[in-house]
């Protein structure tokens, strides 16, 4: 299939060598892979702005909850009057913050950038399988993110219900005020991202299946688009779930059909819908919502395998447990969701069969988490700034992931449910760790998409900087929330019982702050290598994968002659010839996946 | 004040390192080297980096067992006891995974640093290891599966025997009410469509069993006395969450859940206990030195309490509930001063 399909596309390439493209088709309306990662990528880390601006205020609320700030005033506006935070805009931002972090930056922003930059070009194809329903799929991406902050500029307040708008509270306005026009906002949008985010999953499943160069088989993908492929495959098999949530969710809200209510009574009068479950839609959307953990997750870890491997200059430790351990993740990803519902009100009995799938997935978890530490020793490691963000995913993946034993306990789930531990718990497994994944992402291949390097000792600092400052947060907050102290609350004041604990909430909105602005280093960084960056030479890294032989100015079809034909896997890092006096290409110590096997070189793996 | 002082050192602090770096690195030689790619000097730097950095991070696990442990709220129903051993065993498991791993992990990173003529070791594959590490997971795991259920079980297989008391707790937006059974020792009907005037549980009038059921604001329970507790909502969803009784079921409109325990611990013997007269005093000073608080709320005793831990609305953070654990005679000496729900509807 694929080699049939090569012809072809290197004819097309070759017409399209002589049409210049204008403004509009190059920047704007682009079907070209390159650049639709790269405004993926630009709308992802303006919404990241926008989400973690929203964390900040959070966190100073918490902080001091009984002081006031002028900055509530100027950025929430009648929200924030006096320098008073309003109770309800608390819940908006913890909302659109989650919504945002989720779904925008570390959905879209993650799997988008990466999934469109390297699979053509790690697989050996011209474009993707569908260059227009590519750039369909980022425009959806992009009116979705205008609706979601559009949002905050409604009267009574964008979606308050948390992330997981879970009904009523959700339906009914007169619950909270959020849930007028902010709700119908938050589930239009939703509804668009889904559309968006299924348009180009499909793509880079057809691509990656169809459109491999010759000689790259499926045993020799970087591990790389093994996870972009498998977080595509979930995304298909769970978005459509959520869209089924919130359409009924949407006829419940405007039609008044009772899918998720019954027997409300609400400001002295009782509503007509009956029979409805607010369970039901929690199986709805934990049916999506877990395994968007891993959509968040794999791409991270399908990163930082392969920037580990290269600056580790090793092959990656057990690419078939690897890649098995991808598969196990994503199949057991789609039956554990009920571990967000252990005290639900569901059958207890579903309970015991959710604890023991939910830890079953600490096993491949593990064996990647080994896998990467056994990669590192013996290496001989360039700490470039990928790099420490691919270590520091590693840490913060391994110190999420343990504490996740406790939360997918159902026993131990009773008295932490719902408590900062939770919050803990994902932000380092999911939050800061696919974070990391993404800025190592944006290190290593920024010369890829820019053709200039970033600055490395800004991104040193970066990285220190973040690292100290995210344990800094989210250990302490594991101890809060044994404590029992309940999130989404505005303040913690009317309980006197925490009032001991209100050091900790300033020691961990100071590292917040610290963190937070660190981030700035990255901003002005990633902002100034752009324009001013160190150009770029064509295979910087010295890494094996093929986006590395196609010349740094970016071209329409991603390589000026032929395809480069593969040969072998992409982790020949330090491999000896048979003698054992030099590498296999004398005084090099890789191998790039388009280079033939030596004399006498037995391929790896197969 | 004392924390935006906090903030403004580190934010000053922040620009001395940030300065002082630049002029360390413009007092360096210019080097020929800078193709933003990582030399030896940034290996050897950044190698070490990583030892510091483990340093600190095993210093703020240190830091917060040791003085942020005491927050772990004290146990006070039966199977807590339990609870809290499998948790115990559950944080040991995992902080003694976690110090090996991160030291493994860091140490590496030192160890290994990248030098100029340095060979990798072309190592791809062994299944012996990962064997290993896929079984010894598989094995803990199991235990700790085989534990959990246990007790999971145990929990929520509550059984009704003539002993138990059986309470409704009633959540709106943004209180609690507590339903008794009464003599009867069953709940009388109720339905959100029978709210009306004072009767602000929908408890139905016309239910004989409804008449001695007893409706409070306070929920007292008798030490030793298994509960079982019926959960309704009128409104959203809100979840019923007893930290020091190790117990939380979510409150859902349309449907009633259930959650026991054994209050084995009362609310005077808490307050003496030894964690809880210490936590109160340090609470309490801490509220002395509290400009916000008017007069009246500077003291404060500790009391159990019930709160809603799934996000219902604007003033979610103070939904709660008093709860007081007293012997049976106290007990039953409140619950027989109580009025009915016959007595209610009676007056009107």
């Amino acid at each position: 299939m694929s080699v049939a399909a090569q012809p072809l596309a290197n004819d097309h390439a070759h017409e399209e060598g002589h049409h210049e493209p204008t403004f509009i088709e190059k920047y704007i309306f682009s079907t070209d892979h390159k650049m639709i990662a790269k405004q993926y990528l630009i709308s992802g880390l303006i919404m990241g702005f926008i989400g973690i601006a929203m964390s900040m205020l959070m966190r100073l609320q918490l902080a001091w909850p009984n002081e006031t700030f002028w900055i509530y005033e100027v950025l929430l506006g009648r929200f924030g009057e006096d320098g008073v935070m309003d109770p309800s805009i608390y819940l908006a931002l913890s909302t659109i913050h989650g919504t945002i972090m989720i779904f925008y930056v570390l959905t879209a922003g993650l799997s988008g950038t990466f999934s469109n930059l390297l699979i053509p070009l790690q697989i050996g194809a011209r474009d993707m399988a569908s260059g227009f329903m590519n750039m369909l799929s980022f425009w959806l991406f992009f009116i979705s993110c205008v609706v979601i902050v559009s949002s905050f500029f409604v009267e009574a307040g964008p979606a308050s219900a948390g992330w997981t708008v879970y009904p009523p509270l959700s339906a009914l306005p007169q619950a909270i005020g959020g849930s007028g026009l902010g709700m119908t906002l938050w589930l239009v949008a939703i509804t668009i991202f889904v559309a968006s985010s299924l348009l180009g999953s499909l793509n880079y499943i057809v691509t990656v299946l169809n459109l491999r160069t010759q000689g790259m088989t499926m045993t020799r993908l970087p591990l790389t688009i093994w996870a972009f492929f498998v977080t595509a495959i979930i995304g298909v098999v769970s978005f459509p779930v959520l869209l089924a949530a919130g359409l009924l969710l949407l006829m419940d809200r405007s039609f008044g059909t009772s899918f998720f209510l019954s027997d409300i009574y609400i400001q002295g009068e009782v509503l007509s819908y009956q029979g409805g479950s607010p369970v039901l839609y929690e199986h709805l959307f934990w049916f999506l919502g877990h395994p968007e953990v891993y959509i968040v997750l794999l791409p991270a870890l399908g990163i930082t395998s392969e920037i580990i491997a290269t600056n580790s200059r090793k092959p990656i430790f057990g690419y078939r447990a690897m890649i098995a351990s991808i598969l196990a993740i994503a199949f057991l990803s789609t039956v554990v969701w009920g571990h967000h519902m252990f005290v639900s009100g569901m059958n207890p009995f579903l309970g015991s069969v959710f604890t023991f799938t939910t830890l079953l997935i600490a096993i491949p978890s593990a064996v990647k988490a080994f896998n990467y530490i056994t990669t590192l020793w013996k290496g001989n490691l360039q700490l470039n700034p990928g790099m420490l963000f691919s270590i520091g995913l590693v840490s913060t993946f391994i110190t999420g992931g343990l504490t996740g034993i406790i939360l997918g306990d159902s026993t131990l789930d009773i008295n932490v449910h719902d408590t900062y531990f939770v919050i803990a718990h994902f932000h380092l497994v999911m939050g800061i760790s696919a974070l990391y994944g993404l800025f190592a992402g944006i290190y290593h291949w920024f010369p890829k998409m820019f053709g200039r390097m970033m600055n490395k000792n800004l991104g040193y600092v970066h990285f220190w900087i973040t690292a100290v400052g995210a344990y800094g947060i989210f250990f302490p907050m594991h101890f809060i929330g044994m404590a029992g102290l309940p999130r989404r609350y505005y303040k913690f004041t009317e309980f006197p019982y925490f009032d001991d604990l209100a050091n900790t909430n300033i020691l961990i909105s100071v590292f917040a702050f610290i963190t937070a602005g660190a981030q700035l280093f990255f901003v002005y960084n990633f902002i100034s290598s752009i324009f001013y960056g160190k150009r770029a030479e064509q295979n910087p890294w010295k890494s094996n994968t093929l986006e590395w032989t196609t010349p740094v100015k970016h071209i329409h079809g991603n390589w000026p002659g032929e395809i480069p034909q593969v040969h072998r896997w992409s982790y020949d890092y330090s491999k000896l010839n048979k003698e054992e006096t030099d590498y296999v290409i004398a005084g090099q110590d890789f191998v790039p996946q388009n280079v033939p096997l030596q004399e006498h070189e037995e391929e790896m793996d197969d | 004040m004392t924390a935006l002082l906090i903030i403004i050192v580190a934010a000053l602090l922040g620009i001395t390192i940030w300065q002082i770096s630049k002029i360390f690195k413009l007092s360096q030689p210019i080097e020929s080297d800078d193709s933003q790619i990582a030399t030896n000097k940034d290996n050897e730097n950044q190698g070490k980096l990583f030892l510091v950095f483990i340093v600190f991070f095993y210093g703020l696990m240190l830091y917060s067992f040791w003085s942020l442990s005491k927050f772990y709220a004290p146990a006070a129903s039966d199977h807590a006891e339990d609870y809290d051993q499998l948790f115990f065993i559950s944080v040991a498991l995992i902080m003694f995974v976690q110090v090996i791993t991160q030291f493994m992990l860091h140490w590496f990173a030192f160890k290994y640093r990248g030098q100029k003529g340095r060979k990798a070791i072309f190592y791809a594959d062994n299944d012996k290891l990962e064997f290993i590490w896929t079984i010894i997971p598989v094995i803990t795991l199991s235990a700790l599966i085989i534990y959990g259920l246990f007790s999971w079980s145990e929990i929520m297989n509550v059984e009704e025997t003539d002993e138990t008391l059986v309470v409704e707790i009633y959540a709106y937006q943004f209180a609690w009410r507590a339903r008794y059974s009464g003599e009867d020792r069953t709940l009388g009907e109720a339905n959100v469509r029978f709210i009306e005037g004072i009767n602000q549980l929908g408890v139905s009038e016309t239910d004989p069993y409804a008449k001695d059921d007893i409706i409070t604001t306070v929920l007292h329970l008798p030490v030793d006395r298994p509960v079982l507790f019926k959960f309704r909502s009128q409104d959203v969803l809100h979840s019923a969450y007893f930290p020091f009784f190790r117990s939380q079921m979510n409150v859902v409109p349309g449907m009633t859940t259930q959650f026991g325990f054994t209050p084995t611990t009362t609310s005077k013997e808490i307050r003496n206990s030894d964690y809880m007269v210490d936590k109160v005093r340090n609470i309490n000073e801490i509220r002395e030195n509290n400009d916000n608080l008017g007069p009246d709320e500077k003291s404060y005793e500790f009391e159990y309490y019930l709160l809603c831990n799934k996000i219902c609305g604007v003033s979610h953070y103070n939904m709660q509930m008093k709860i007081v654990v007293e012997t049976e005679e106290e007990y039953q000496k409140w619950i027989s001063e109580q009025q009915t729900f016959g007595e209610l509807t009676a007056q009107n």
